[in-house]
């Protein structure tokens, strides 16, 4: 595999485990207090609404012309990737805090053991709309990620293998321990795949822009160390800086 | 209708996210890239240097409204 075809795929795993992650707290929260038929019902209509958009959006990607599409992709890419950045360095500096799986878990299960019990169609409506809704949000993001990553570097089953291998991962792991991912350590793969995300946008956009990267494919790898390197340094700026704030606040007090 | 700004709503959410300046500012880094590269001017090495840059004013940005 070269640069480009490991990075894609590596992207695709992290990038879809992340969303995984998220994906099951809800699936089992549904699960443990609506019963497993009505989650299991919900996971499997959303998985059938993703594979349809798949369908449809997959081979109409691959029409257009590589640079146009690189151009919008790399674009989308890059915006998406730098919001994921600012999150993942926020809180790793402390301004925001972190993502708690066992807190969204323990907030979800509350919630849907409280609502009311309506029937329709032999499963309980509120967890299986509960995994619907949680599954396909969740899943859109894994679909847009593996269709513009795969599209873009003409490759989507090689995407998709990415996202298949951590749906496998997630999903066994989720079967086995049937608790949230609590330990899986969240901002990091965040930051990770926020750091791909960007790299894989500032590539495309600028290929797609009419411009020539020295090295070729193999450029990926010193943007991808440059971004990674700003944003450790605008980490420890910002983490320095909420140090002194809290100190002098703590003063003041 | 309502569905429709739903629909629209959540898009906006999941391409923009909580700043649409950095949206704005990644076009103008792509448009100065292509209008380089057009004028045959080496042009790669624009849009990773918008990357902190862009970052750093939206962090700001954040960091303030908190």
């Amino acid at each position: 595999m070269n640069t480009g075809n490991t990075f894609l795929f590596l992207s695709a795993f992290l990038a879809s485990g992340v969303e995984f992650v998220e994906a099951l707290t809800i699936v089992l929260a549904a699960g443990l207090s609506r019963g497993w038929r009505s989650s299991l019902a919900g996971l499997g209509a959303a998985t059938i609404v993703l594979a349809v958009i798949v369908a449809a959006l997959g081979p109409a990607l691959t029409a257009i012309p590589l640079n146009a599409l690189r151009l919008v992709v790399g674009g989308l890419l890059l915006v998406f990737g730098l919001q994921w950045l600012r999150k993942a360095i926020l809180r790793a500096s402390g301004y925001k805090a972190l993502h708690d799986e066992d807190a969204i878990f323990a907030r979800e299960l509350a919630e849907a053991k409280g609502a009311e019990h309506v029937e329709r169609a032999g499963v309980d409506w509120y967890g299986f709309t509960l995994a619907f809704k949680g599954v396909l949000l969740e899943g859109l993001e894994v679909v847009f990620i593996v269709l513009t990553f795969g599209s873009a570097q003409g490759s989507i089953p090689l995407a998709a293998a990415g996202a298949a291998a951590a749906l496998v991962l997630v999903a066994g792991v989720g079967i086995a321990v049937r608790a949230p991912l609590a330990r899986v350590p969240e901002n990091a793969m965040k930051f990770a795949v926020g750091l791909m995300l960007t790299t894989f946008g500032v590539f495309w956009s600028a290929e797609g822009a009419g411009a020539d990267w020295p090295g070729s494919d193999a450029a990926i790898l010193g943007v991808l160390g440059f971004v990674a390197l700003s944003s450790f340094v605008l980490v420890r700026m910002l983490r320095r800086e909420r140090r002194t704030q809290l100190r002098t606040a703590e003063v003041r007090a | 209708m309502k569905w429709l700004s739903r629909f629209g709503h959540f898009w906006w959410e999941f391409v923009i996210g909580d700043d649409w300046l950095v949206a704005v500012l990644v076009v103008v880094a792509i448009g100065a890239t292509a209008l380089l590269a057009a004028a045959n001017v080496a042009a790669w090495w624009l849009l990773p240097l918008a990357v902190p840059l862009v970052l750093w004013i939206s962090l700001r940005r954040a960091i303030r409204s908190a």
